[in-house]
């Protein structure tokens, strides 16, 4: 609940500096003529000023329909570009009858879905069996609100929107675990626990990994973070800033993938184990709002790590564009360089099998986690004793040209340390605990 | 029924509670989970009490590869105790042997194992030319070892792209049914069929290779060593692939022999015994192949990994036999002649060739007539399934689908 209040408040009010288009609209609106004659027919001299619960009412629902236009779109064209990039890793086309290039396939089965028979199976929770898949899909709606898209165009712009980010996308966990406990499934069940514990686990390597830019840009602003990596014409990025950015963007990448459930981290709903894992009895359109979130999900995680890690709007050559044209064209760098980012998990996805449930728990707590921890102090302390904690603009020319080969050579010894690991883990594989199997106490 | 006077367990309970015996008060089959712990395993002493759950795996279910229902008793993500449940597929083959004439029942017999129908009409044809005692024309030899040969591989091309499935790669599984397309279309043109070839007959096969066939599968064979190449990258190498599959579903040489495995889950475990090398039959003892062992390259001998393996390795055999099979194949007759009313001389029969999964034997017994009196059927997946209980106590879930995809078993077979 707080979450949703801090939205409202952030759409109406621009906490964190930036404008407040509600009012503005608002008063562009009282201030028109048909609004003036209006209010002349009633007897008054000009409109009156609207309540601020009118306000905040409009500013957040217009701020909430631009949010689920922009998710659904964002997610069906990932659909779309899933399946086709599937079909071509695989040897056959993918979809390609609807629309052109198939385009408009997502919709059709978007529109299959809402007209199938809405099914809630007789010993379901019925409550959390229909909440369930609307929790899931506001906590997708709720973290595009703080995403900013290019300079002075995002839904909001919040001083936490770090943190706002993963403290909306914990909410998902809560409806994925209702959606298994009210489904009375036991593969459900199943998903629902798998997805609870690998969330949770994931979450520590995922919060290490964006400590590691904020403690870089001197921010948890999102948009102050990405305009820390506007200078060289905006090829600065926060990987080229710290040689503690790439790696930490690396962990930052596998984190979001087990945090969205994306292969090899698809466990809480492996469909060769759990049948469907907590989705299994979900079906219409309630199915179809996990199938939303998940692309959602990725789209956020992606946006986060391109305004983090990759620059956000910020592209070598577009600053010569003005006005509208620059705006415009820093949406397009920000909504391709996303892509790209869910071109990569999508090309995981379709590469790799599925990891077990014990190796991704090993995976979080014995190498992502400590590797962030060193990822934190690493960078902080390359921002205090090499770089004086000078914000990376104001350093020496020479600091400044020095740090991407520091970063290269931070890189590869973090390639070499991961294949090694890969390889004393391969010599050591997991063996089934002494317990199992062993005779349980009445 | 619900009372019954045999022991249920090591400890013998003073007093017989109710439904104490095999079946329950709803006379339903109580399953039976071994109890006992391993050598070498601690009891587990827990501060709270917490009760195993069961569970149905199947019959629907994805990775259960047809309807098998295996009943699981879970404990968390360790599966403590499995028991599999067959018969959903159950079709009388064996009985319907005896009510039809000896010609009629050789299109059932592709209907055991759907994925190696060749080989299912060889042993049925060859138990029937036993009791014949006919000559079989050699160039029928020569087409019915590469149709044989050929369906191993696209038999064993299944179960690798299937074994991706289980263990969530997707994409493997495209890549294999893009040979195994070119070997249903090699076979649609020397027989019709795609899946039910009912080709190999009794005393020969039923169709001459048409001109360009034996050009074509010599091509295929140039073709498929250059893809098993790309499979061997995309998945056998596979870090997390090897973590999934290696040190899992270990059967020891005692255990594969004591469980009367045959085929690619024995040889795994590093048993020699190949029916082609330990009993050739039709030609298979002038050809040259190797029988791949499992020599536990990633983990223990008689892992999953070693399974899968030596389903790779065989494809490449296979291939082998194939290209000899292509140099030394003459014209001459397809079909012995025999009289279309086949009457089979009184006497009884066993032969057993190698499957892809394993020993497929045919018992006949005949009494002179049109019918046989009995037909019976050793499937290599039922016999393979017997070891499952075992392999799975003590593994987690996810492994549960890494052993039944491991041991490959097709439900048609295992049911008849």
């Amino acid at each position: 609940m707080l979450a949703v209040n801090l939205m409202i408040e952030s759409l109406t009010s621009g906490a964190g500096g930036g404008s407040n288009w509600t009012v503005d609209l608002i008063e562009w609106v009282r201030k028109s003529s048909l609004s003036k004659s209006l209010a002349n027919l009633a007897g008054y001299e000009e409109a009156p000023t609207p309540p601020d619960w009118l306000v905040a009412a409009v500013g957040g629902g217009i701020g909430v329909g631009m949010v689920i236009g922009f998710v659904s779109i964002v997610a069906m064209f990932s659909i779309w570009l899933e399946r086709r990039i599937a079909g071509r890793i695989q040897a056959r086309i993918g979809p390609n009858r609807v629309g052109p290039f198939g385009l408009l396939q997502s919709l059709a089965d978007g529109v299959k879905l809402l007209l199938k028979e809405d099914i809630i199976p007789s010993g379901a929770d019925r409550p959390l069996f229909i909440l369930a898949p609307a929790l899931v899909m506001a906590s997708a709606l709720g973290m595009f609100a703080a995403l900013p898209m290019a300079a002075g165009a995002g839904f909001t712009d919040l001083n936490i929107g770090i943190v706002f980010i993963i403290a909306v996308s914990a909410l998902a966990t809560i409806g994925v675990i209702m959606a298994g406990w009210s489904s009375n499934n036991k593969w459900a069940l199943y998903g629902a626990m798998r997805e609870a514990a690998q969330v949770v686990s994931y979450e520590i390597p995922l919060g290490l990994s964006l400590l590691v830019p904020a403690i870089v840009a001197g921010s948890m602003n999102l948009r102050e973070v990405t305009e820390a990596q506007s200078i060289w014409s905006g090829s600065c990025w926060l990987i080229f800033q710290n040689p503690f950015c790439l790696p930490a963007f690396i962990l930052y990448f596998v984190a979001a993938l087990a945090e969205v459930k994306r292969a090899p981290f698809d466990l809480p709903e492996s469909e060769s184990e759990l049948v469907a894992g907590f989705h299994t009895e979900y079906s219409g359109i309630r199915f179809s709002f996990f199938f939303l979130e998940e692309y959602g999900a990725m789209f956020i995680m992606s946006a986060l790590g391109v305004s983090l890690f990759l620059g956000g709007w910020n592209f070598p050559g577009i600053d010569i564009l003005r006005g509208g044209w620059l705006v415009a064209a820093q949406l397009l760098v920000y909504i391709v360089k996303s892509f790209f980012l869910i071109f990569l998990m999508i090309w995981i996805r379709w590469t790799l099998p599925r990891l077990r449930v014990d190796q991704v728990m090993v995976m979080s707590y014995k190498y992502l986690t400590p590797i962030g921890l060193i990822l934190v102090l690493g960078a902080a302390a390359f921002e205090i004793l090499v770089a004086g904690g000078q914000p990376f603009s104001e350093r020496p020319i020479w600091m400044q040209a020095l740090t991407p080969v520091l970063v290269l050579f931070v890189f590869l010894l973090f390639l070499w340390m991961l294949r090694k690991q890969a390889r004393d883990s391969m010599a050591a594989p997991f063996t089934t605990p002494p317990s199992a199997g062993a005779p349980r106490p009445a | 029924m619900s009372q019954s006077n045999e022991p249920t367990g090591a400890v013998a309970a003073p007093v017989k509670p109710a439904g104490a015996g095999a079946y329950d008060a709803d006379f339903n089959l109580k399953p039976k989970f071994g109890s006992e712990p391993a050598p070498g395993e601690r009891e587990l002493v827990m501060d709270v009490r917490t009760q195993d759950m069961e569970m149905n795996m199947g019959p629907q279910h994805p990775s259960t590869h047809g309807v098998l229902r295996v009943l699981l008793r879970v404990d968390g993500e360790i599966v403590t105790g499995a028991v599999p449940y067959v018969g959903y597929i159950h079709r009388c083959a064996e009985k319907i042997g005896e009510s039809v004439e000896w010609l009629q029942y050789l299109p059932y017999t592709d209907r055991y194992d759907y994925l190696a129908a060749m080989n299912n009409n060889l042993g049925y044809s060859m138990v029937v030319e036993k009791l014949l005692g006919i000559e079989i024309p050699k160039r029928a030899l020569y087409l019915r070892t590469i149709c044989a040969e050929l369906n191993r591989i696209g038999s064993h091309l299944v179960a690798f792209g299937t074994y991706g499935l289980d263990l969530g790669a997707f994409t493997p599984f495209f890549y294999c049914f893009r040979e195994r397309e070119w070997i249903l279309s090699i076979f649609e043109k020397i027989c019709g069929a795609r899946l039910t070839y009912s080709y190999i007959r009794i005393g020969g096969v039923f169709n001459d290779a048409p001109p360009g066939w034996l050009e074509e599968v010599g091509a295929f064979c140039d073709d498929f060593e250059e893809k098993w190449k790309e499979y061997n990258d995309l998945l056998s190498e596979n870090l997390i692939f090897i973590t999934r599959t290696a040190n899992i579903g270990i059967i020891t040489p005692e255990d594969a022999m004591a469980f009367g495995l045959t085929g690619p889950c024995l040889r795994a475990s590093g048993v020699n015994y190949d029916l082609r090398k330990a009993q050739p039959y039709e030609l298979y003892d002038q050809f040259e192949f190797n029988v791949p062992l499992g020599e536990g390259k990633k983990g223990a001998v008689g892992d999953c990994w070693d399974r899968y393996d030596v389903k790779m390795q065989e494809m490449r055999e296979s291939v082998k036999i194939i290209r000899q099979c292509l140099a030394g194949i003459q014209e001459g007759p397809i079909l012995a002649k025999l009289s279309s009313a086949l009457r089979v001389p009184e006497g009884h029969a066993y032969v057993g060739i190698e499957n892809p999964r394993g020993e497929l034997g045919h018992f006949a017994i005949s009494g002179g007539d049109k019918k046989a009196i009995r037909l019976r059927v050793r499937g290599p997946s039922f016999c393979n399934l017997a070891i499952l209980p075992k392999l799975l106590r003590g593994t987690m879930l996810a492994d549960t689908v890494a052993v039944i995809g491991s041991i490959d078993i097709v439900l048609g077979e295992v049911d008849r």
